[in-house]
C-alpha cells in the first residue's frame, strides 16, 4: 500500500519534469481557463439581454432603416434595410480609403524623395510638414480641416476656380463627366492596351533575361495604353462632355458635389499618412548602401538609370512591409469619420446600433469587416513582398 | 653654361590661395544648397514664394492682429485670432472637471513621473537602482493621488477630463500593456501550439480592428458582458480596452526585440542550466527590452495621440472640452484657435518623445561605430 503511493508520487514528479507533459498540462489549463472565461461572459450576456428583453441574432438586418444617408454609391432610400445601409457605409469606407491610399502614396513618395534632395530649403520645409503632421492626433487634423471647409463662404459667395470648380461651405462642386454613346469602346481600348502592355512587358523581360537586349518598355507601354484609346476617342467624335456647374441664385445647376466631410477626411488622412510614408521612403532609400550607387556610376550608368535600376528596386524591399501597415492604418483611421459625420461603416453602424439596439451584432460586423480588410491586405502584400524579395543562393 | 633643373626650396613654396569667393562662405553654401542647378533654383524660388505667402499671414493672424484679453469673444475686435478664452478656460483644458482645490494632486502626479522615468531612461544615473523601486511604485502612487481615498478626498473618474484624461489613459495603457505585451510576445514564440495560436489570434484581432470599435466595446458591450451587479466606470473600461489594444502592438514591438537576440544567447543560457523562465528573465528579456525601447516609445506616441478618440464615446478629453467651449455662445466659432492650441500641445509632447526615441536608436545602433 505504502509502496504504491510512493510509486504514484514518483510518477507525478516524473510527469512534472517531462517538458512535453508539462506543456500539455499547461495548455489544457489555458484552454480550460479560457473556456470558463467565455462561459462567464456568455452567461452574463444572456442574462443581461434577457433582462433588457432583447433578441440576439441578425434578423434585424432585414428591417427598414428609416434614416437618410447623404452619400450613397449604390441605390439607397430611407425605406431600404439596415443591411443595405451598412453596405452603403462599407462602400463609403472603401471609397475614402482607396482615394486616401492613392494620394498618400503620391504625397509620401514625393515628400520622401524631396526631403533627401540637396536643396536645403525644400528639405527643411518638408521636414517641418512631416514632423508637424506626424505628431498631432489625426482626429484633431480631421476636425481641423472640416472646420476650415465648413467655415468657407456660403453657396451664394462660393470661391470659384476657373469658373468651373466651386468651393463653399457645402463642399466642392465639380464638373461632372457625361459619357456619350461610344465611350465604352474607348474604355475597352484602354483596358486592352493595359493588358497588351502587360503581355509585351513579360515578353520583353524574358527576352532581356535570355539575350541581354533591352527593350524600350516605358515608351511602348505608354504608347499601347494611351494611343489606341486616344485615336478611338477622336475617331468617334469625342464622346465625352462635361456638365459644368452653373451658379443660380441660391444653388448650383449641374455638376456634382463632394461633401466637405469627404474632402476633410480624405485630405487629413492623405497628409497624415503621407508624412509617415515619406519617412518610410526616406529610410528605404537611405538603406541602400552608398557602394551600390558608386558601383553603378563606375559601370557607367547615368544617375536616372541608377535610381531606377539599382536604388529603387533595393529600396522597395525595405519600403513595402511598413508601407502595408500604413495602408492598413489609413483604412482603420477612416473610421474616425464618425467625429465629423461622414457616413462610413462605423458611423452608419452607430446609427443602426442606436435604432435597433443590436449592439453585439453591429460591433461584430465592424470587427469582421475590418479584420478581413486587414488580413486580406496583409496577405496580398506578403505575397507581393515574397515576389520581389531578394533571392539568395 | 650648365643648366640645373629647377626645383622649389621648401621655404619658398607659394602660399595657399583662398578658394574662389563663389565657392566658399555664405555664397558657396547658397550655391551648393539652394541654387545648384535650374531645377534646384526653381524649387528654391517656389519654396521662398510659398513662405512669403504663408508666414506673414500666419504671424498676423496669430500675434499682430490677435486679441489676448477679455471675458468673451465679443472682447475680440481684431481681425486675427481670439486668444481671450485661454486665460478663462485653461484650467478646464488641463484638468477637465477635476475639483479646483484638488488640482495640486494632478500636478504632483505629473511631476512624480520624472523621478519614476529617470532610472529607466538614463541607466547610468547615480542612484538608479534605488529609484527603480519608486518606478515600480509610481503607478499605485499616481492612482492613489488621482482617485483619492485613505484620507484624501475621493474624486470620481467621471470628473477626469482635459489633457489630464489623455495623459492618464495613455500612461495607464502603456504601463499596463507592457507586461501583457511581454507575455503575448513570449506566447507568440512559444513551442506550445495552443498558446501560440491564442497569442497570434489575440494580437492579430486587436491590431486588425480600429481602436474606435474597441471603444464602442468598452462603452456598450462590456456592461453587457459583465454581471449587472458589477459596474465599472467608463474611464476604467476605456483603460481596459486601450490596454488590450496597446498590448497587441507592444507584443509585436517586443517580438522584434526578441528576434534580434542571437541564438547563441539562448544556447548559452541553456548550457548554464537555466530553465525557460530564468533564461527569459535573466538573459533574453533584459537585452530584448533594451533594444525595444525606441519601439515602445513610438507605440506610446501613437497611443497618446489615439487617446483623443475617446470623444466618440462622450468622454471629455481635451478635444471634447475644446468642442464644448466653442459651442458656448460666449466663445462661438473659435474652432481654429482651440485646435491650434491643442495641436501645439500634442506636438510638443510627441515631438520630444520621438526625438528621444531617435536618439536612443542612434545610441543603440552599434553598426555605425
Amino acid at each position: 500500500m505504502a509502496n504504491s503511493r510512493q510509486e504514484s508520487g514518483f510518477q507525478i514528479r516524473r510527469i512534472w519534469s517531462d517538458e512535453r507533459a508539462r506543456s500539455a498540462l499547461f495548455q489544457i489549463l489555458v484552454v480550460l481557463g479560457l473556456a470558463l472565461l467565455v462561459a462567464f461572459f456568455v452567461a452574463n450576456t444572456m442574462a443581461n439581454l434577457q433582462a433588457r428583453g432583447m433578441e440576439p441574432g441578425f434578423g434585424f438586418l432585414q428591417d427598414p432603416a428609416f434614416f437618410e444617408i447623404n452619400q450613397n454609391l449604390i441605390e439607397y432610400a430611407s425605406t431600404s434595410t439596415f443591411g443595405r445601409a451598412l453596405v452603403v457605409g462599407l462602400l463609403n469606407t472603401l471609397l475614402v480609403s482607396a482615394a486616401g491610399i492613392i494620394s498618400a502614396t503620391v504625397i509620401g513618395f514625393l515628400a520622401g524623395v524631396f526631403r533627401l534632395s540637396n536643396n536645403w530649403l525644400v528639405g527643411r520645409l518638408i521636414g517641418v510638414y512631416v514632423e508637424f503632421t506626424r505628431n498631432v492626433p489625426v482626429l484633431l487634423q480631421i476636425i481641423f480641416w472640416w472646420s476650415i471647409l465648413t467655415g468657407l463662404p456660403k453657396v451664394a459667395d462660393s470661391l470659384s476656380i476657373g469658373n468651373s470648380l466651386f468651393l463653399n461651405n457645402r463642399g466642392v462642386r465639380m464638373p461632372a463627366p457625361i459619357l456619350e454613346n461610344g465611350f465604352g469602346w474607348v474604355a475597352l481600348a484602354f483596358l486592352l492596351g493595359v493588358f497588351a502592355s502587360y503581355l509585351v512587358g513579360r515578353w520583353a523581360r524574358r527576352r532581356h533575361m535570355a539575350t541581354g537586349q533591352p527593350f524600350p518598355m516605358l515608351w511602348v507601354g505608354l504608347g499601347l495604353v494611351v494611343l489606341p484609346p486616344l485615336l478611338l476617342f477622336v475617331a468617334l467624335g469625342q464622346p465625352l462632355d462635361w456638365d459644368i456647374p452653373e451658379k443660380t441664385r441660391f444653388n448650383f445647376r449641374g455638376g456634382f458635389n463632394i461633401t466637405p466631410e469627404l474632402v476633410a477626411l480624405w485630405w487629413a488622412l492623405t497628409t497624415y499618412t503621407g508624412a509617415f510614408i515619406s519617412e518610410i521612403v526616406r529610410a528605404g532609400i537611405l538603406s541602400v548602401s552608398k557602394g551600390q550607387s558608386e558601383a553603378a556610376h563606375a559601370l557607367g550608368l547615368r544617375p536616372g538609370l541608377t535610381m531606377r535600376k539599382i536604388i529603387i528596386p533595393q529600396a522597395m524591399r525595405v519600403i513595402i512591409p511598413p508601407l502595408t501597415s500604413q495602408y492598413l492604418n489609413l483604412t482603420k483611421n477612416s473610421s474616425l469619420a464618425i467625429a465629423i459625420g461622414y457616413q462610413d461603416l462605423v458611423s452608419i453602424g452607430n446609427t443602426v446600433l442606436n435604432q435597433s439596439g443590436q449592439a453585439i451584432e453591429v460591433v461584430g460586423i465592424w470587427m469582421v469587416v475590418y479584420l478581413s480588410l486587414s488580413l486580406g491586405t496583409s496577405a496580398f502584400m506578403n505575397w507581393y513582398n515574397s515576389h520581389i524579395a531578394l533571392v539568395e543562393r | 653654361m650648365t643648366s640645373s633643373p629647377f626645383f622649389r626650396q621648401p621655404n619658398d613654396m607659394l602660399p595657399e590661395r583662398a578658394p574662389p569667393v563663389a565657392m566658399s562662405g555664405i555664397i558657396g553654401w547658397l550655391r551648393a544648397n539652394l541654387f545648384s542647378g535650374w531645377l534646384n533654383t526653381g524649387l528654391t524660388l517656389f519654396a521662398l514664394y510659398a513662405l512669403w505667402l504663408i508666414i506673414p499671414g500666419l504671424l498676423n493672424w496669430a500675434f499682430f492682429d490677435a486679441d489676448f484679453a477679455g471675458t468673451d469673444r465679443f472682447a475680440c475686435t481684431g481681425t486675427g485670432a481670439c486668444w481671450a478664452w485661454f486665460d478663462q478656460r485653461i484650467d478646464q483644458f488641463l484638468y477637465g472637471f477635476y475639483p479646483d482645490e484638488q488640482t495640486w494632486r494632478v500636478n504632483l502626479a505629473l511631476f512624480l513621473i520624472l523621478p519614476a522615468l529617470a532610472p529607466i531612461l538614463f541607466d547610468k544615473m547615480p542612484g538608479a537602482k534605488q529609484l527603480r523601486w519608486f518606478s515600480l511604485a509610481f503607478p499605485f502612487v499616481a492612482t492613489f493621488l488621482l482617485i483619492g481615498g485613505f484620507g484624501l478626498e475621493e474624486v470620481p473618474t467621471n470628473k477626469f477630463g482635459g489633457f489630464m484624461l489623455n495623459v492618464t489613459v495613455g500612461l495607464a495603457g502603456i504601463v499596463l500593456s507592457l507586461p501583457i505585451g511581454i507575455v503575448l510576445a513570449l506566447g507568440r514564440r512559444s513551442k506550445m501550439p495552443i498558446v501560440r495560436t491564442l497569442s497570434v489570434a489575440f494580437i492579430e484581432v486587436f491590431r486588425g480592428v480600429p481602436l474606435i470599435t474597441l471603444l464602442f466595446v468598452a462603452a456598450i458591450l462590456l456592461p453587457i458582458f459583465l454581471p449587472s451587479s458589477f459596474s465599472l466606470d467608463l474611464v476604467v473600461r476605456v483603460i481596459v480596452v486601450v490596454t488590450a489594444f496597446a498590448s497587441a502592438y507592444m507584443a509585436e514591438v517586443i517580438r522584434g526585440g526578441l528576434q534580434a537576440i542571437p541564438r547563441g544567447q539562448y544556447e548559452a543560457a541553456q548550457a548554464l542550466g537555466l530553465g525557460y523562465w530564468r533564461m527569459m528573465g535573466l538573459i533574453i528579456l533584459p537585452q530584448a527590452l533594451k533594444i525595444s525601447i525606441p519601439g515602445i516609445v513610438n507605440t506610446f506616441i501613437g497611443l497618446f495621440k489615439d487617446t483623443t478618440l475617446v470623444i466618440v464615446i462622450g468622454l471629455f478629453d481635451v478635444l471634447n472640452i475644446g468642442r464644448t467651449m466653442i459651442s458656448n455662445p460666449d466663445w462661438l466659432g473659435l474652432a481654429v484657435e482651440t485646435q491650434v492650441f491643442i495641436s501645439l500641445f500634442f506636438f510638443v509632447v510627441c515631438f520630444s518623445m520621438s526625438r528621444y526615441s531617435v536618439y536612443l536608436e542612434q545610441r543603440l545602433d552599434t553598426s555605425k561605430h
